[in-house]
């Protein structure tokens, strides 16, 4: 069962800290990829840029709309996620608690499809 | 392809995750109360004499990724075999709502994948914590209706003593699992006295002679046998608590100074307000009211907005002839409480300032 952990962070947490603060900052996620990916339950992953980078489209009536921003503008951003496939909702949770964040992780099961052929 | 290709999506993804967590052999076929849904009721409950089984549903119902009311219609629900109409009637909600509210715990455990199963050892000791909480709170929507006319609601305290049993037959190692069931038998056993022509009694008026005897002496054992240990949890020093009143005479002839101790333990355990209000009512009982006074003064921020509190100040107060002071107590106390037969307990005891 595929699991995406989301991660939310209060915008420019990290802004402050010193190089070797971010460096084992670093380690710390590093490390944990590590592990999700040798007990077989990392399927992806990725960080974000900050939301300030991020862009919004819409299409209305044909037109693309863009806005600068994320979708809503609030204290928490999502900040990156995890794809994983473990058995139950217990495993991810345990998996999303051990993230090295300092923000909340978002543990939303993923709904499968079954394609139709020839689509 | 079908005039409605989202609903359809949806249909095609529900059985496949439902297929996979077959396959996955976690025994969902063995939970059929959790997956079938509402509609399709009744559903037999759970046979008693399958104990693992009923634990193991009780740990899925109470999981802690499932809101907590959700957790108490889940296990109401299919622990307890209530139907969804008995539940809504105990709740005081619609029958639409609380259906909907079990509906969707259904939905979530499937379709997130709860697992059907008790926690390994190293999970169960948090996991239990938010069971007990669940069971003492199907329990005290029993004995106290939040709000309305029923004081009692007896077929819930019921339920929550066969919980609590469960529980403790399971897993007897946990002495909070002994705490909560020697506590809910404690408190129930006064049930009988608690009501009089329409009125609750309160504890000091109650007749001891009605109390049930059966479930004093069981809740007595139980924390006769479980005290001797090094750490005691809660739930079992509140049943403590209750035991020494059950094995008071009388009201008067409590051993007050053994209350006022054993809140001093709950109170470093658990830092309750509502235990420091309940401590100094017992300071009051015991004879040191202006101690009592001012341990409820201190707790004014944080339990404004509770009738108790207001009741226990008021009658503190009463205590020390400050007749004013403890009618403008009471009077707050009145008119904070939506519980009819409280409220005219209260008048009741305001007009004999």
């Amino acid at each position: 069962m595929r699991y995406l952990l989301l991660i939310a962070e209060e915008e420019g947490v990290r802004s402050g800290w010193s190089d070797e603060d971010q460096q084992a900052d670093m380690a710390r996620w590093f490390a944990y990829t590590n592990e999700l990916q040798e007990a077989g339950a990392f399927v992806d992953g990725v960080a974000l840029n900050e939301s300030s980078t991020a862009t919004t489209v819409r299409v209305e009536g044909g037109d693309t709309l863009t806005t600068d921003g994320p979708f809503a503008e609030t204290k928490e951003v999502i900040n990156g996620y995890y794809l994983i496939d473990v058995d139950d909702l217990d495993s991810a949770i345990s998996w999303a608690a051990r993230i090295p964040t300092i923000g909340a992780v978002e543990v939303r099961p993923v709904l499968e499809f079954d394609m139709p052929e020839g689509a | 392809m079908p005039r409605e290709p989202a609903g359809w999506l949806l249909a095609v993804a529900r059985r496949r995750a439902i297929d996979r967590l077959r396959r996955a052999g976690t025994e969902w076929r063995k939970a059929p109360l959790l997956v079938v849904p509402e509609a399709s009721e009744p559903a037999a409950p759970v046979p008693e004499d399958i104990p693992d089984e009923r634990l193991r549903l009780l740990c899925t119902a109470c999981h802690p990724a499932l809101s907590r009311e959700a957790q108490v219609a889940l296990t109401l629900r299919v622990v307890g075999g209530l139907t969804t109409t008995e539940i809504a009637r105990a709740f005081l909600v619609s029958e639409a709502t609380m259906g909907q509210r079990i509906s969707r715990a259904k939905r979530k455990i499937r379709d997130a994948a709860i697992p059907y199963t008790v926690p390994d050892a190293d999970e169960l000791p948090p996991r239990l914590a938010g069971v007990r909480a669940v069971i003492y709170l199907i329990f005290t929507e029993g004995h106290t209706a939040s709000t309305g006319a029923r004081l009692q609601r007896v077929e819930l305290q019921y339920e929550a003593i066969r919980l609590a049993t469960l529980l403790y037959d399971r897993l007897p190692t946990d002495a909070e699992n002994a705490g909560l069931l020697a506590l809910l038998l404690l408190t129930a056993a006064r049930s009988p006295a608690r009501w009089r022509r329409g009125r609750p009694v309160p504890l000091a008026e109650q007749d001891r002679g009605l109390w049930n005897a059966d479930h004093v002496a069981r809740g007595r054992a139980l924390v006769a046998e479980q005290m001797s240990r090094p750490v005691v949890g809660p739930y079992l020093v509140q049943a403590a608590i209750a035991a020494v009143h059950a094995e008071a005479p009388s009201y008067a002839a409590t051993d007050w100074r053994r209350i006022v101790g054993l809140y001093d333990v709950l109170i470093d355990a658990t830092q309750d307000p509502v235990a420091r209000l309940n401590r100094a009512v017992a300071r009051m009982e015991q004879g040191d009211v202006a101690m009592a006074l001012s341990d409820v003064e201190a707790l004014a921020g944080t339990l404004a907005g509770f009738s108790h509190f207001h009741a226990a100040h008021g009658e503190i107060l009463a205590r020390l002839d400050r007749t004013a002071d403890a009618a403008i107590a009471l009077d707050i106390a009145i008119e904070l409480t939506d519980n009819e037969p409280l409220r005219r307990q209260l008048v009741g005891r305001r007009a004999q300032l």
